[in-house]
This record gives structure tokens, C-alpha cells and sequence, in this order.
């Protein structure tokens, strides 16, 4: 059966990772992967919805679910995630009858018998390219970056609705910036908790779990920390002053969507992947691809030890 | 033919949901049934004369009790109908406890099943002819498969009951689990030195034959007659010759050979005795690590020993022993602890088992007693303990306690501080489980006296800190607040299971085993070492988690049945066996295939080739009955046509 790719931003696309979303186009649009918008598209509920009523978080993914098979879509690509999580958790209930029954209630039309298979982006890439095939379409390699990893909490958990791998220790992200050339350090946090949407109401919490990821980072000598989540992104990069005064600190460690690395080792010009909207500088990492690429092994002035 | 039927009450087990008396009322009715009624306790005193004098009075010749599984009581009320005149299978039960009283509520539903089953047991009854036992002679000899302390217990108490043993141990040495632990709890005692002489009396006991290194291949036979093959794996070194000199494994240059003695926490040469107390105290060349085994290259432990002994060309022996009894010893191993990622176990080196840890503090481990990181040999200060990896964790399938890891975590805290004043050790916990002699005790003296901070509540996370420490990031669910330490060492209380290979074995023995593979036995308060193999019983952690203590009384349990057992010269078959009717067999041989056992023989009987069962060794399985296409096997106290009158009964229309 052929494939046709619908695509779910997701609200923060279009918010604060407006990068992750300019960087996620480039790196498809550079590999060949086409990304329709589900049309109409809605909010997926995100924690909010999901937290008081399962029923109408469901009935909310089920709609745009709903919108994607009208589209034709039998595979759907979200960049986040928590829309990745919360499409997923929507999909697996609306196989309980009664509980179908009770969202097509909310719904302005019974949902569709078959959903197309929600993925993440990240997925809907290794699908297509193995890292040979990533590895061929290299331009500049990430050879001189020693970067860590961080999945998040929710991107291979609960591992019997997200089918993403170990969900202790996912490895698909390494693969795909191993295959770009860099070298990946087994970052053991990889899979625990930044502190999510603690940051609005307990700075504390989140400043000081996310400045356990970060100062882990730095110790293991990462240049940088890739990332896939927007919340996550946001937490150890906007937020990451707040963690540097909580750990009396200094961690200056920049965090790169995992589309914004891939990009850079893609060829893709900095600017249309959105690296100038991070809080903590990243051109250091340019300048060193930029240098090895070009064919310099001098050291460059103001990067990383 | 004049039938008798009692309608157990079991107090209010069956009574309460069953009207018995109606079903006696019923029962009284069937064909042949000339006395019914409904006892309060079949199986106690009255309830056994009141049978006994019914047969008296109403000149029964058969018996129908309707109580409990006959699993339970069916040996019982045989004698009591043998005690009255009767021939003991003149007896039949129906099971209207376990299947009627005990699974439904409904009492009108219930008598009416019970009624029914008292009627197929009536209907079977009236095919019932006496049946006897015929005797054969008891081989009074044991085998005792694993030598650990259970197993060395079994067999010097049979041994020295003047029963000659076989002792199977699958490594080059005995001692079990409990030789490679460095001290035992309670007491902090030795445990190399307690065990060390109870191994020496096995070497030196004139009645124990011992084969190390060596395994059951293959067991036939039945109780008082098995035979079983022993595969004794070649050591490559004459043991005859060898004197446990120790020159072999000094010169060996092959000294990256894991060691498997000390859990993997060191490397060993490729010719060595297991340790120093072993026993037999025999060098055993690691064929896959041996220079001249698999380069031919080397040869020098040939040229070292003295006595000559080191033969590479050695091959595997089966030797065949005829025994009369079994026990089984196996012990237990550690369950995979690498499914633990989240501790990192497999993948960080300071993250380690309690074996392991045992092995580090013992005086001939891979450090001489002296507690290192395996990582970077350097001391640790902060040690953390986590309990119940692979035990009470029904995520992984493991819903059990294992029993003895409570303890001996808190006895290696203590070691840790005799060892490492300045060390702090932390144990996670989910509960304190010390209900042995002085073992409660113990475990406060470790929190009370040795400053061991013990925390409820399960770890997260172990990883890497980036500085040569690792995290340990766990919840203390008394203070409902999360916890994270800094830790040098990381020591794992790791979960067991049945030995490697404790159900193959179990398979040769014809005994049960559950999915941790510990072996079942017969009932589980009444018959805690007994099989349902007759004749094969179970000693130590083989048949579930257990202490030193518990291993070694069960040892000495087995041999007192072993013992039992082989009181008598002779021993009675059971008369439920297969029988041949000679005159319908048309010698195709289909029961000869089909016999599990080796039971059926082909005979000549006037020149024309006849089945033949041999009454000792057949079970009564009865798949040659089922197979038989002329119907000419029977299956006594089991024909066709009782079990035929049983469904006629049930399915009238």
C-alpha cells in the first residue's frame, strides 16, 4: 500500500519551537519527505485535557485523526512528543468499544474504524533512511561534535502504547547523529525527567532537574545537548540560567532540536533551521563543522574545551 | 453387589454449600446402593468406624466416599476399608469438595452436581474387582544429584545410615552456593570453615561415591530400581594422578581466564583447582581458555606436574549407577539481573551482585578480602544496597520473595563497616523480612549499631555521574520524598531461580517444576520433600527460596525418608496397572512405541509374538490402553467399560 504522509504540527510549532518547526521542513524537505498539514487541524488537549477527562482529550486527537483520513493519510508525522503521546494514547482507547462509543458522542461525526499510525517525525525519517542512506546525503558532517542525547520522558513512554524501542533507553536518536558523524556519548539521563511544565508553577523543581541533565552534559564533555520535545527544549534551554543560579554554575550548553543537528549535517544554512533562536549560543558548534568541513583542524577560537 | 455411600460434610467445607444429607437421599437410590449416609468428618475417627461398621453391618463389598480430593484422603480410606475385610481398591471417591463445595454458591446447583458425581463414582464402583500388589526388591542406594549444603547433609545422613550415596555435582567441586560466601548470617561465622568440613566428610565417607563435575544424562527405572546415566565431564587432568598441588595453575600462562568460582569478579588461569578448600581437591584444565586445547601451543601444566596427570586428549565418561532412591539438590541461580536497566546492571562495572560482592569480601576472592571498586580497584566509601532486584516484582514476572536477601544484605553491611570504618552503607528496601532465630535481631544490630542508613523504598535510576561516582536516584516512601546518593559501589540483592537446567532434569525425573523452575513437591505442608515420582525427593533451594538453616534440615528431611524407605527389602507395586489380553493382541507393537516408561515387552507365547507388560515398571499411564487399536490393554481399575458405565451414567438420554 503506498504511503501518504499527513503531518501535526502541534500548537508550540507555531509558539515558542517555532525552530523545531522551520528545522523539521528543512531536514524533510531536504531528504525528499513531503509534509501536508492535516487540514483544520486542532489543539491535540496536550496535559491540560488529558489530566480532567480522558473522553474529550481523545474526542480532540480523534477529530484531527478524523481530518487525516480525509485526507487520505495512512501515516501521520508530529514533531512533539506530547502529541505524538497524546494521538497515540487516543488511538489505543478508541480500540474499547464503550469507549468509543462515548467520544463519537462529543464528535460532530462517528470516528473513522481504522486511524492512520501516528509517529513521530523522528520515526517517519529512520523509516525512509537507514543510516547508510542518512550517512550518504552527509554534506558536513558532525564529525567534531561530541553530542548527549535526551528523549524526555515521553517519547518512549508508556512503552506499550509508544512502540518506540527500550523505554529506558532509547537508541534511535543516536543511530541517526551517528550516521551524520558525530560522536554520541551513552548519556544516562537520557530518559529522565527535565522538569516539564513545573517550570510555571515550581521554578525550583524544574531548575534543578533540568540542571542535573545539564551539568551531567558538561561532565561527560557534550558540546551540545539534542533534543526532540519542545517543552524539554525549552526547559534546559530558556530555562537554563535559572538552572545555572540553582547549581551555582556555569554550563553554557547549547540544546539543539535533534531536526536542527541533522540539518546542519544535511547542509542546510543555519538560518532556515532556526539555530539563531536559541538562548544559548550554538554558532561555536557551526564554526567547528564549518571548520572541519572546510578542511581546518585548528582549534576554533571561542568553542568548547 | 452391595454398596455403601458417605456424604462428607467437612464441617461446613462442603456442608455449608451442598445439602449432603439430600445427596445421601439421592445416592440411596442408584443401582447396588444398599446403605447411604452423611457424616460430619468422614476422615476423622467416628467417621472411619462408621464405615467400618457398615461394612459389618450391611455386608457392603463396596465403597463410594463423596469429600475432598482423593489426592488427599484416598490412601486414608483405603486402609479403612481394608481395616473392615475389603480389598483396597473397593473403593471409589467423588471430589465434591475441590469440585463441587469450594467453586459455586449455589447450594441447588451444587447437590445436584454432587449427586451426580456419587453416581459416576457408583457406576465405576460396581466394575471395581480386587486388585493386588505384587513385591519387588529395593536397590538400597541413593543418588544425590547436587552438591551443595543440602546435598552434602542428604547424603552423609543417608551414608551414615549405612546407605551407600552416588553424589552428583555438575562443578569440579562441592560446597554449592554456600563455599563461595564469606560469612553467614547470624552469627558472621565463617562460612568457608563450617561448610569446609561437612565437604571433607563427604570426600572421606567410605559409603559416599563422589563424581564432580559430572551430570545426570539420562534416569530409567522406578522407585527402588532406577538406573541412571552420569555424563562425568572430562577435567583433562588424570584424578586419579593429580594431587592438588597447585604447580599446574602457578605456571599456566593462560591467566585471563574468567573465573567463574569468583562470579566473574576476577580472572584465573586456564588450569587451576576451583578454590583452596575444594573438593574433590582436583585441577580442571578450562578447555576454551587453554593454550595448548585450542592453539596447540603450550603444554606446559604437562610438563610441570609431577605426577604426570595432565591429559589434553581426556574425553567425556558415562558411567551407568543402579539406585533405589533419588534426591534432588539442585539449588538455585541468580535470575538475569541485566533486565535491570534502569540500574545499569550488565553495563556499569561498580554495579554489582551480592554473589559478587560475597566474593570481594572473602579472604581467597579475586582481592584477598579486601573490599575494591572493579572498575578501578579503589576503596568505596558510599555503598548502596538495593534489595529485591528480581524478587517481588510482578513487572517482571517475579511476584515471589526470595527469601534470604533481607538477610544476608544487612549481614554484608556489617562486613562493609568491619571492613571500611569510614564507609557509609545505604540499603533500599521495600520491607525487613527476619523471622528466623536471632535474625530480627540481627538486622537492627546493622541499623542500630553499624550506622547502616536503610531507606524504604525502590531505586530509579543508576547512572554515571561524570566524576568516577555513580547516582543512585531512589524514592524514601516513609518520608514521601525522592532520595539520591552518590555511590562508589552499587551491590544488588539479586533474585533467584531453579539451577541452570533445573528443568530438563525435572523432565528426567518425571517431576514437576513452576516457570521460576523450582521443583513442586508433593504437597506443599504435608509432603515438603516429597515428589510425586515415588521415590525421588527434594532437599535445599531446588524446591524454593530457603536459608542455610531450612537447606540443611531438609537435607537431613530427605535422607529420613530415604531411610524410610529403605526399611523394607521389598517394596508393592501399585496393581493400577496395564494388562494384555492375550487372545485380542495382534502384536502390532503400538503400545511398545508408545510406553513412556520401556513397560511393554514383546514376548513369544507359543511361537506367536505377544505384548507384554512388565508389572513392576509400568505407571499406569494408561496411553497404551488409549492407543491399542484391537482394545486389547486394560488399564486396571480404569477399563473401557467403567469408564464407559461413568459416562452412561451422566449421559442417560
Amino acid at each position: 500500500m503506498k504511503t501518504t504522509v499527513a503531518y501535526y504540527p502541534g500548537c508550540s510549532a507555531h509558539g515558542f519551537s517555532v525552530d523545531y518547526e522551520k528545522s523539521t521542513q528543512a531536514v524533510c524537505g531536504a531528504l525528499g519527505i513531503r509534509l501536508n498539514d492535516i487540514p483544520d487541524w486542532n489543539c491535540c488537549g496536550s496535559t491540560p485535557a488529558h489530566a480532567v477527562d480522558t473522553e474529550l482529550s481523545a474526542a480532540l486527537c480523534v477529530r484531527n485523526l478524523d481530518n487525516a483520513v480525509k485526507a487520505d493519510a495512512n501515516e501521520l508525522l508530529t514533531p512533539c512528543p506530547s502529541c505524538l503521546s497524546n494521538l497515540r494514547h487516543a488511538a489505543k482507547r478508541m480500540e474499547d468499544p464503550r469507549f468509543r462509543a462515548r467520544v463519537d458522542e462529543l464528535l460532530d461525526n462517528p470516528a473513522p474504524a481504522v486511524f492512520p499510525e501516528v509517529i513521530s517525525v523522528m520515526q517517519g525519517i529512520a523509516r525512509r533512511f537507514d543510516a547508510n542512506a542518512l550517512a550518504e546525503r552527509v554534506k558536513k558532517p558532525l564529525k567534531p561534535l561530541r553530542l548527549a542525547t535526551y528523549y524526555g520522558c515521553l517519547m518512549s513512554r508508556p512503552a506499550e502504547i509508544m512502540d518506540f524501542g527500550d523505554p529506558e533507553n532509547p537508541t534511535l536518536m543516536e543511530s541517526m547523529l551517528t550516521a551524520c558523524g558525530a560522536e554520541v556519548v551513552d548519556f544516562p539521563l537520557k530518559t529522565v525527567c527535565c522538569g516539564a511544565s513545573f517550570g510555571i508553577p515550581e521554578r525550583a523543581v524544574t531548575a534543578r532537574l533540568s540542571g542535573r541533565i545539564l551539568a551531567l552534559a558538561a561532565d561527560m564533555r557534550a558540546d551540545a545537548l539534542v533534543v526532540a520535545c519542545p517543552l524539554c527544549q525549552m526547559n534546559l534551554d530558556l530555562r537554563q540560567k535559572q538552572a545555572e543560579h540553582a547549581a551555582d554554575a556555569i554550563f553554557a550548553m547549547p540544546v539543539l532540536y535533534f531536526t536542527q543537528a541533522m540539518g546542519l549535517a544535511l547542509g542546510v544554512p543555519p538560518g532556515r533551521l532556526g539555530i539563531e533562536k536559541l538562548r544559548v549560543n550554538a554558532n561555536g558548534l557551526i564554526d567547528k563543522i564549518e571548520a572541519a568541513a572546510s578542511g581546518s583542524t585548528a582549534p576554533v577560537e571561542g568553542s568548547r574545551p | 453387589m452391595r454398596i455403601g455411600v458417605f456424604i462428607c460434610h467437612c464441617g461446613s467445607n462442603i456442608g455449608g454449600t451442598v445439602d449432603c444429607a439430600k445427596v445421601a437421599e439421592k445416592a440411596a437410590l442408584f443401582p447396588d446402593v444398599v446403605y447411604a449416609t452423611d457424616p460430619m468428618y468422614t476422615c476423622a475417627e467416628p467417621g472411619q468406624a462408621t464405615i467400618e461398621s457398615a461394612i459389618a453391618e450391611y455386608r457392603l463389598d463396596g465403597i463410594v466416599v463423596a469429600s475432598c480430593s482423593p489426592r488427599m484422603h484416598e490412601p486414608t480410606f483405603r486402609r479403612t476399608v481394608e481395616r473392615a475385610g475389603l480389598n483396597r481398591y473397593m473403593l471409589e471417591m467423588a471430589n465434591i469438595r475441590e469440585h463441587v463445595s469450594w467453586i459455586g454458591k449455589d447450594v441447588e446447583s451444587n447437590t445436584n452436581k454432587a449427586a451426580e458425581l456419587v453416581a459416576i463414582a457408583v457406576a465405576k464402583l460396581r466394575g471395581n474387582t480386587p486388585l493386588h500388589s505384587k513385591s519387588f526388591e529395593v536397590n538400597k542406594r541413593v543418588l544425590v544429584i547436587g552438591g551443595g549444603v543440602a546435598g552434602i547433609q542428604a547424603a552423609l545422613d543417608c551414608a551414615d545410615g549405612d546407605i551407600p550415596v552416588v553424589l552428583v555435582e555438575r562443578e569440579a567441586t562441592i560446597g554449592g552456593k554456600m563455599a563461595k560466601l564469606d560469612k553467614t548470617f547470624p552469627t558472621v561465622d565463617c562460612s568457608a570453615c563450617i561448610v569446609g568440613p561437612k565437604m571433607v566428610d563427604v570426600a572421606q565417607h567410605p559409603l559416599i561415591a563422589l563424581y564432580a563435575l559430572s551430570e545426570v544424562e539420562e534416569i530409567s527405572g522406578y522407585v527402588g530400581n532406577f538406573t541412571v546415566k552420569i555424563r562425568k565431564r572430562a577435567p583433562y587432568v588424570d584424578w586419579d594422578k593429580c594431587t592438588g598441588c597447585g604447580a599446574c595453575s602457578v605456571k599456566c600462562p593462560s591467566k585471563k581466564t574468567p573465573d567463574a568460582f569468583n562470579e566473574f569478579t576476577g580472572v584465573t588461569t586456564a588450569i587451576k583447582v576451583a578454590f583452596p578448600q575444594a573438593i574433590p581437591k582436583k585441577a580442571v584444565i578450562t578447555a576454551a581458555h587453554c593454550r595448548q586445547m585450542s592453539r596447540g601451543k603450550c603444554g606446559v601444566c604437562a610438563k610441570v606436574c609431577p605426577t604426570g596427570a595432565v591429559n589434553y586428549d581426556m574425553e567425556d565418561v558415562i558411567v551407568t549407577e543402579e539406585v533405589g532412591s533419588i534426591v534432588a539438590a539442585t539449588g538455585y541461580d541468580l535470575m538475569d539481573w541485566t533486565v535491570y536497566k534502569e540500574y545499569g546492571a550488565g553495563r556499569y562495572p561498580d554495579v554489582i551482585t551480592s554473589l559478587q560482592y560475597e566474593r570481594l569480601l572473602s579472604g581467597s576472592g579475586p582481592t584477598c578480602g579486601h573490599i575494591r571498586r572493579p572498575s578501578d580497584g579503589r576503596e568505596p566509601r558510599i555503598i548502596v544496597f538495593i534489595q529485591c532486584v528480581g524478587s517481588r516484582d510482578r513487572s517482571i514476572g517475579r511476584p515471589q520473595c526470595s527469601g534470604f536477601c533481607c538477610m544476608y544484605t544487612a549481614k554484608q553491611a556489617v562486613l562493609t563497616k568491619d571492613h571500611l570504618p569510614e564507609s557509609q552503607s545505604y540499603v533500599f528496601y521495600m520491607d525487613i523480612r527476619a523471622p528466623g532465630k536471632m535474625y530480627d535481631e540481627f538486622t537492627r544490630r546493622a541499623v542500630e549499631e553499624y550506622g547502616v542508613e536503610y531507606v524504604r523504598g525502590r531505586v530509579s535510576c543508576v547512572y554515571p555521574d561524570g566524576k568516577g561516582a555513580y547516582s543512585v536516584m531512589g524514592v524514601d516512601t516513609l518520608l514521601g520524598r525522592p532520595v539520591e546518593i552518590t555511590a562508589d559501589l552499587i551491590v544488588l540483592a539479586v533474585g533467584i531461580e531453579g539451577s541452570r537446567g533445573a528443568g530438563e532434569l525435572a523432565e528426567k525425573l518425571r517431576i514437576s517444576y513452576d516457570n521460576c523452575g523450582f521443583f513442586m513437591e508433593s504437597h506443599v505442608k504435608l509432603k515438603p520433600v516429597e515428589t510425586n515420582t515415588i521415590g525421588v525427593f527434594l532437599a535445599g533451594v531446588c524446591q524454593g527460596a530457603r536459608d542455610i538453616p531450612a537447606s540443611v534440615a531438609q537435607g537431613s528431611a530427605t535422607a529420613a525418608k530415604v531411610l524410610g524407605l529403605f526399611a523394607r527389602d521389598r517394596l508393592e507395586n501399585d496393581p493400577q496397572i496395564a494388562c494384555v489380553d492375550m487372545r485380542r493382541c495382534v502384536a502390532c507393537g503400538k503400545c511398545v512405541r508408545c510406553c513412556p516408561f520401556g513397560a511393554i515387552e514383546e514376548v513369544s507365547v507359543r511361537d506367536e509374538q505377544k505384548a507384554h507388560v512388565i508389572e513392576t515398571v509400568c505407571q499406569g499411564c494408561g496411553l497404551c490402553a488409549a492407543t491399542c487399536p484391537q482394545g486389547a490393554v486394560q488399564l486396571a481399575h480404569s477399563t473401557d467399560n467403567q469408564i464407559l458405565a461413568e459416562v452412561n451414567t451422566l449421559c442417560r438420554y
